[in-house]
Formats: C-alpha cells, sequence, structure tokens
C-alpha cells in the first residue's frame, strides 16, 4: 500500500469514527457556513450544500458509542442505527449541527425524526420529506420538484439567503464529479477486486459524510490513482456481490473481514444514497426538477424505493451477471424491516437462477466476529471446492 | 387494600364480553366472506378479469390504513384486507403454524407477524377458519398510507400470486393541513386509479355512485363517531378498545352500504339505551383508560380479562383509529368525491399521523374522555405503533399521567407472557388505586 492511500484511509476511520465531530466543528469555525444532518438512505446533498450547509451524515454511532439513554425510548426490537442516532442528540454529539433531515425509510427512522422533533428542537431544527414510492407516475416527479423547491426555500432563509438557483446547479456539478468518481472506484473493484477491498473502499465513501465536497472529491480522485496503481496478486477466493447494508453500516472489522477470508466483493450497496445515480444529474434547466427526475428515473435498486417496473429480484440477477459474481453475500442489520422482508424474494429468485447466498446479520455494536467469519470461511470454500 | 379486587380465573373466564351489536358485527363478516368465496368460486370457472357472470366483478386486496373502499365499491369489486386475514388467524390460535411455515420460507423472526402469517395463509390455499376461501385478486391496490410495511406486504403478495399491482403513493403529514400540492398529487393518482378499476371491473366510473356511496359512509362515520362519544359517559357504555376492534370489521367493509349505516345505528342505539340505564360496559367502572397501539389478538381474550378484572373500561384507543379519525370531525364529502378520499388517506387516519401528533391525540382522549390512565401495548410486529413507545411513555408520564407500558405482539403468540403480563397488569392497577385512594378520590 502507497503511504500516501494508507494515511488516506487512515483519515477517513478517523473522520467517521469521531463521535465529537470534530472536523464539521472546525469547517463551521473556518468557513462560516451552517451543518445539517441528514439520516440515509438517500438526501438530496446539493440543496443543503447550495444553501449553505456543509452535509454531515447521521448514520448512527457505530460502534464508538454507549446507549445508556436511548433504550429508555425505544424498545427491544428497535435497530441498532435508529437507537445509537437518539443516543447522540441525547448526549449532545450533534448539537454542532444546526439541524436534520429526515425521510420515510421505514417506520422505525421516521418515528425517529418526530422523536427529534419533540425533544431537541431547542438546538436541532428537523426537516422530513416525502420521496414518491411510485416511479411509474409522472406526477411523482413534479411533486418530489415541490418538495425539493420547499426544503431548499427553508434551509437557505434559515441562513438568511435568498433562493439561488445557480448555486444548486454548481452544487449539482459537484455531487456529480463525486458520483461520477464511485463509479470509476466500484468499476475498478469489480475489474481487480484484490486492489480495491471493501473496507477501504467502504471508508472512502463514509468519509464523505463528513468532509466538504470539494475536499471529498479530491480525496477520491488521489485514491483512485493510488488503487490503480496497484497490482495485488489475485487470492483464492469467490466473486461474491454484497447486499442489504444500505442504511446501518456493519462494523469495518465485519468488511475487513469478508477480504481477509477470500469473499471478495464485485459490487455492493453500501450507502448506496452516495451513488444513486447511475449518470450525470443535468446542472441547466430547473435544478429541483432535475434532481427530481433523477431520482425517479434511476435505475439504482433499492430496499427502500418502490419500483414495480424495476424489480429488485431481476435488478439483482443482472448485476450477478454483469459482475460476473458468483455468490450473493446478504448483510443486513438486525431488525431492518426493509431489508429483512426483501431477502424473502431476492432468495426466491436467488434459488430460482441456481445462484448461492448466504445471510449474515450484524449489530452496529457487534464485538466479536469469530462467527461470522466461520460462516464466512465455510461458504467461500463451499463455492471455491463447487468451482473447481 | 380490601377493595382491591381478588383475581378470580374461573369468574373472569365467565365474563361474557358481547352484546346484539356483537352478533350483528358477525352477520356482515360472515357474509363478506361468503360473497369473498363466490367470487373464489367463479374463478374456478373462468380466470377472466374482469370476472364474468353477475354479482361481483373480482376482489381487490387494500391495507385498511386510509383505505378508500368507496372507490371499489363503485366498481363492484370487493376488498379483501389481508390485516384481517392475520387476525382472524391470530383470534383463532392459527397464527403459530403460519407464522413457522413463513419463516421457513426465508421470513425473518423480527419481521411483521401480520405479513408473515398472511403470505403462508395466501400460498397454503387461503382457506379461512370459516371453511371459505380468499379469491385470487383481480388486482393489487398498495395504498401506501403511513405503514411502510404495507408496501414490502404487496410486493410479496404480487411476486407470490402474479396479480398486477397498483400503488397510491400518500406523502406523510408533516403539519396540521397538507398542502395542495398534496392534495393535488393524490387526487391525480385516484384518477389514474380508477380509470385502471374501470379496466379491472368492466364497469364504467359514474360519480353520482360514488356520491351515493359517500354519504352512506358519511352517515356511517357520523354513527361510529357518536358512538365513540357515548364513552364520555361515567360509566361508559363502550369498550373503545376491545369492542372497537368488533366494530371496525363493518367500518372497512360496509361503511358506504344501507347494511352498514344499519350496524352502526343499532349499535348506537345499544349504547344509548346502555347510558340511560347506567350500565357499563364493565361490570363495575373503577378506572377509565386510554389505550394505544393494536391488541395481542392470539391472547385476546385473555389480555381483556387483565382490564375487566380490575373494572378498567378502555374509554378510548388510537387503534381505532388506523382507518380514520372520524370522532374529531371527518366526514366522506359527496359534493367533492376524490379530493374528500384524498383528505381521508392523507389527514384524518392516525397511520399517516406523524408520532407528536399522536401523543396531541392522547393527551385529549384523556381530557375529553376524562381518562385515569394511559396503556400502551408495544407491539413488535407494527413498528409504525412501536417504534418510539419508551418516548411516548416518558412524555406522558412527565405530564403526570400514569402509564403503563407492555410488550407483545398482535399475531405472533411466542411474544406474549401470560404471567408476566398479568404482574404488570396487576401491580400498575394496584398502584393505580392506591394513588386513587391516596388523594381522597380526586382522581389520578
Amino acid at each position: 500500500m502507497s503511504g500516501k492511500l494508507e494515511a488516506a484511509l487512515a483519515r477517513c476511520r478517523e473522520l467517521t469514527e469521531d463521535m465529537s465531530y470534530a472536523s464539521v466543528r472546525s469547517h463551521k469555525e473556518k468557513t462560516g457556513d451552517g451543518a445539517i444532518g441528514y439520516f440515509p438512505v438517500y438526501s438530496p446533498l446539493e440543496l443543503y450544500h447550495a444553501a449553505g450547509y456543509l452535509p454531515v451524515a447521521v448514520h448512527g454511532g457505530g460502534n464508538q458509542i454507549e446507549i445508556t439513554a436511548a433504550d429508555s425510548r425505544f424498545g427491544s426490537f428497535i435497530c441498532s442505527i435508529v437507537k445509537s442516532t437518539m443516543e447522540l442528540g441525547m448526549k449532545g454529539h450533534l448539537d454542532v449541527l444546526d439541524g436534520v433531515v429526515f425521510h420515510d425509510i421505514c417506520d422505525s427512522a421516521r418515528n425517529l425524526a418526530w422523536l427529534f422533533e419533540r425533544n431537541f428542537k431547542d438546538k436541532l431544527f428537523m426537516e422530513y420529506f416525502h420521496l414518491p414510492q411510485k416511479p411509474d407516475g409522472a406526477a411523482a416527479a413534479a411533486f418530489l420538484g415541490g418538495e425539493y423547491e420547499r426544503i431548499y426555500t427553508k434551509l437557505a432563509a434559515l441562513r438568511g439567503r435568498k433562493p439561488d438557483l445557480d448555486a444548486i446547479r454548481k452544487s449539482i456539478g459537484l455531487y456529480n464529479i463525486n458520483r461520477g468518481l464511485h463509479r470509476r472506484l466500484y468499476k475498478l473493484r469489480s475489474e481487480r477486486p484484490q486492489d480495491v477491498l471493501t473496507a477501504e473502499l467502504s471508508l472512502l465513501t463514509r468519509a464523505g459524510g463528513i468532509l466538504p465536497v470539494e475536499e471529498h472529491n479530491k480525496m477520491l480522485a488521489d485514491c483512485l490513482a493510488d488503487f490503480e496503481a496497484r497490482s495485488n496478486k489475485p487470492r483464492d477466493g469467490i466473486r461474491v456481490l454484497v447486499e442489504g447494508s444500505f442504511c446501518e453500516q456493519p462494523p469495518i472489522e465485519l468488511l475487513e473481514l469478508l477480504d481477509a477470508v477470500g469473499c471478495f466483493a464485485v459490487d455492493d450497496d453500501l450507502l448506496i444514497g452516495r451513488r444513486w445515480f447511475d449518470q450525470d444529474v443535468p446542472v441547466k434547466g430547473n435544478p429541483f426538477s432535475a434532481l427530481a427526475e433523477a431520482y425517479m428515473k434511476s435505475p439504482v435498486p433499492s430496499s427502500v424505493r418502490h419500483n414495480p417496473g424495476v424489480p429488485r429480484t431481476e435488478a439483482m440477477v443482472q448485476r450477478v451477471r454483469s459482475n460476473k459474481a458468483q455468490a450473493v453475500l446478504f448483510i443486513y442489520a438486525k431488525f431492518c424491516e426493509p431489508g429483512l422482508f426483501d431477502y424473502v424474494l431476492f432468495k426466491d429468485v436467488l434459488e430460482r437462477e441456481g445462484i448461492p447466498h448466504l445471510l449474515i446479520e450484524f449489530e452496529e455494536k457487534m464485538w466479536t466476529f469469530d462467527k461470522a467469519r466461520m460462516e464466512l470461511e465455510t461458504f467461500v470454500e463451499s463455492q471455491l471446492f463447487a468451482y473447481d | 387494600m380490601t377493595d382491591t379486587p381478588k383475581e378470580n380465573p374461573k369468574a373472569a373466564g365467565h365474563v361474557h364480553y358481547q352484546g346484539r351489536m356483537h352478533a350483528l358485527q358477525k352477520e356482515i363478516i360472515t357474509r363478506w366472506y361468503k360473497e369473498l368465496h363466490g367470487v373464489w368460486q367463479r374463478q374456478q370457472a373462468s380466470n377472466a378479469v374482469p370476472l364474468p357472470g353477475s354479482g361481483a366483478t373480482g376482489a381487490v386486496p387494500l391495507m385498511i390504513s386510509g383505505n378508500c373502499v368507496e372507490l371499489l365499491q363503485a366498481f363492484d369489486l370487493l376488498p379483501v384486507y389481508p390485516e384481517i386475514n392475520a387476525l382472524q388467524l391470530a383470534i383463532r390460535k392459527k397464527a403459530l403454524e403460519y407464522l413457522l411455515k413463513a419463516e421457513d420460507m426465508g421470513y425473518s423472526t423480527d419481521n411483521c407477524g401480520y405479513v408473515k402469517a398472511d403470505m403462508a395463509f395466501y400460498l397454503e390455499g387461503a382457506e379461512t377458519a370459516q371453511g371459505t376461501r380468499i379469491p385470487k385478486p383481480s388486482l393489487i391496490l398498495n395504498n401506501f398510507v403511513g405503514c411502510n410495511t404495507y408496501i414490502k406486504w404487496f410486493e410479496h403478495l404480487a411476486h407470490f400470486t402474479k396479480a398486477p399491482l397498483f400503488t397510491l403513493d400518500i406523502p406523510f403529514l408533516q403539519g396540521e393541513e397538507p398542502d395542495a400540492g398534496q392534495i393535488k398529487y393524490v387526487a391525480d393518482q385516484l384518477k389514474d386509479l380508477i380509470r385502471l378499476l374501470e379496466k379491472v371491473s368492466g364497469r364504467s366510473f359514474d360519480i353520482d355512485r360514488l356520491r351515493e356511496i359517500l354519504k352512506l359512509s358519511a352517515r356511517s362515520e357520523e354513527l361510529w363517531s357518536a358512538i365513540k362519544m357515548t364513552a364520555k359517559n361515567n360509566p361508559s357504555p363502550y369498550e373503545a378498545f376491545f369492542d372497537a376492534t368488533t366494530m371496525m370489521g363493518p367500518l372497512y367493509v360496509s361503511r358506504g352500504t344501507p347494511e352498514g349505516v344499519r350496524f352502526f345505528e343499532e349499535a348506537l342505539r345499544e349504547m344509548e339505551e346502555k347510558v340511560r340505564l347506567g350500565v357499563g360496559a364493565v361490570a363495575k367502572e373503577r378506572f377509565r383508560v386510554v389505550v394505544e397501539a393494536p391488541p395481542p389478538y392470539p391472547y385476546f381474550k385473555a389480555f381483556r380479562d387483565l382490564f375487566n378484572t380490575w373494572g378498567a373500561c378502555s374509554v378510548a384507543s388510537t387503534y381505532s383509529c388506523v382507518g380514520g379519525t372520524f370522532e374529531f370531525g371527518f366526514r366522506h364529502d359527496p359534493r367533492d368525491p376524490l379530493n374528500s378520499i384524498a383528505r381521508h388517506m392523507l389527514v384524518h387516519n392516525v397511520c399517516n399521523r406523524n408520532y407528536i401528533q399522536r401523543y396531541d391525540q392522547i393527551l385529549r382522549y384523556i381530557k375529553e374522555w376524562n381518562a385515569d390512565a394511559l396503556i400502551i401495548h408495544s407491539v413488535k410486529s407494527c413498528r409504525l405503533f412501536s417504534a418510539g413507545h419508551g418516548d411516548m411513555r416518558e412524555f406522558f408520564t412527565s405530564k403526570g399521567i400514569p402509564t403503563l407500558y407492555v410488550e407483545s405482539d398482535l399475531e405472533d403468540p411466542r411474544y406474549y407472557s401470560p404471567a408476566q403480563m398479568r404482574n404488570r397488569f396487576d401491580a400498575f392497577f394496584e398502584a393505580l388505586e392506591h394513588k386513587k385512594y391516596s388523594t381522597k378520590g380526586a382522581g389520578v
């Protein structure tokens, strides 16, 4: 590993594990910008950036905080990310933010938004928007464009700014670069998984939830060049499609385990919201409409988006084929309703197609990986044997 | 505490909860199942959509939350409610076998039990406990009103039945009023749905017929609301959680029919008569409670006994508002059919309202229905209700309102612990009684 790449990845890890959000605080002081948190899965970061905020991923506390207060607000059967995000709010970690934006990916996350409103309204504003679950209707894009305009106008006003469509277009351009770099990284990973490890790629994407987009773009470009220059020897292992961690993120240690046991991811949906579009969003015309139409037309499948026209099951089979994956590895957060429901349909179709699969559940605070290691090793060996 | 009633399981087991409205409800639901069975029988001869012959043109599953059943009725399509399929299995102690079958298919133990039981039920032939069959869907109407699980449920139903799926995407309510864009968005989708229903049913849309149906719905809603208001009496003639569950069937199946109106007229008469005679829903009303979230259907009777043993009557419940918050004034409007349906789906049902609005609703119940306490029955299956119940408890406790928080499930009997539940209820009511006496009858 080049020293530069190693340093960049170490910085990513430091940024994403810092629950004091020191870099956000420093950015605010340096630039005078605001900071706005966003809950996964997809959020229109361009609008927050253009309104004068640093968009900050509020993706729970990972394995960096203890849950001591939020357990009293949510039942035992609620997923980690909802509880740890509540904990971050209750313990003041999020005081550096001006507000947090939510949308309805699932019932737990939706209710979390209103608990934020009730418990933290004196220090954080809460904004909520509806992403249409109706991609086949023309009315949906128009509706979503209206939602975007409503949010942007409100957020800009809070910063004392008048609406500036050119500023949004400029932000779209910056995030187009960001998504384009992600696409190139993912393409390289699919071609040479031994050179772009899943844990590394995940850290890079996660850092984009903290860093200003301009800085993240530079980091992605530098790391892409370093990855391209790598020439690790291919190892025995299998090519897998990783599915299920679109919201709550698995511990980095679990992703490192994939690489260690020879389970080479060639595509995944880790933080899929950062890579929602398969092509650039137009920077001309009405930016609200452009973002809304891009969202509606995006073919990227997700467990939190209803799209009967492009069933996620069939899209998964296509992704397996196009990436030459040998199996699918489901990595779901414990208690994740959208993911665990989808697993049933995925399983049905994968078995029809004869594609092997394995399911592993995780929690943010998972600290022992022996069971996962044994399951993964057994799975990889069974597949290597089958393919020999 | 000599006044504390000693639990007598034998006596509790003999409590007879049924009034005339229960018998009428049974008639309505049995007839509906028979009509569905009739469609199933005709489907055996023909898979055509619309179904040839006289009678119903087909059957369409939709969800209870903010349902637009009137639109189906306007096309002679019968509604199928998968939630009712699931709760019928649970209340008849049949849920577990279906839950296990679903888990064999890959469903997680942590997924909604309603969905799991219903999917296994469909895949096993959809034969009801009454021996009737639920027909194949002519169309699956995915009315996404608040509950994200609805989307998954109907995606699965479409996947396994191969029936066409139409989604009504209802934006979640944020303030008290939706904006014009939201109403237009929903009304435009209703127009698309009407065009589709014309094809599915083979009937032309007749807005005057829809107006007539909505007029009957409005009348049923008026009566249902009046019934809920009778619970403000002391003693309350109406059990607003358990008996409301009985009455919700007719509300969703036949509110837009003369039969539905007759049911609610009769039920209101029964309640008014009980008020006149001073007869309460429980033998000796000692506590008036508000109940949040659905009941544990696998232990429905046992759970009711926990209230009854202590003379606790539910005077209001949020679960009875899944299909509509009619007690706060909303009525379908025959003069403005589509906008009125849109407003019902967007604003006037508990599922599409946010958590803070639910706190406000419960506070209103406690004040206006003069309740002593809140009981939160947090069900694992339904995160729409349960995600945040700890915060709800904290909120009401901080307001000085005695609040009991218990966890189980609406479908899965494995999550209900009878002994533990009884201990929690007994301890709560003992404390409540102590508080009542220590404040010299001033209420708690």
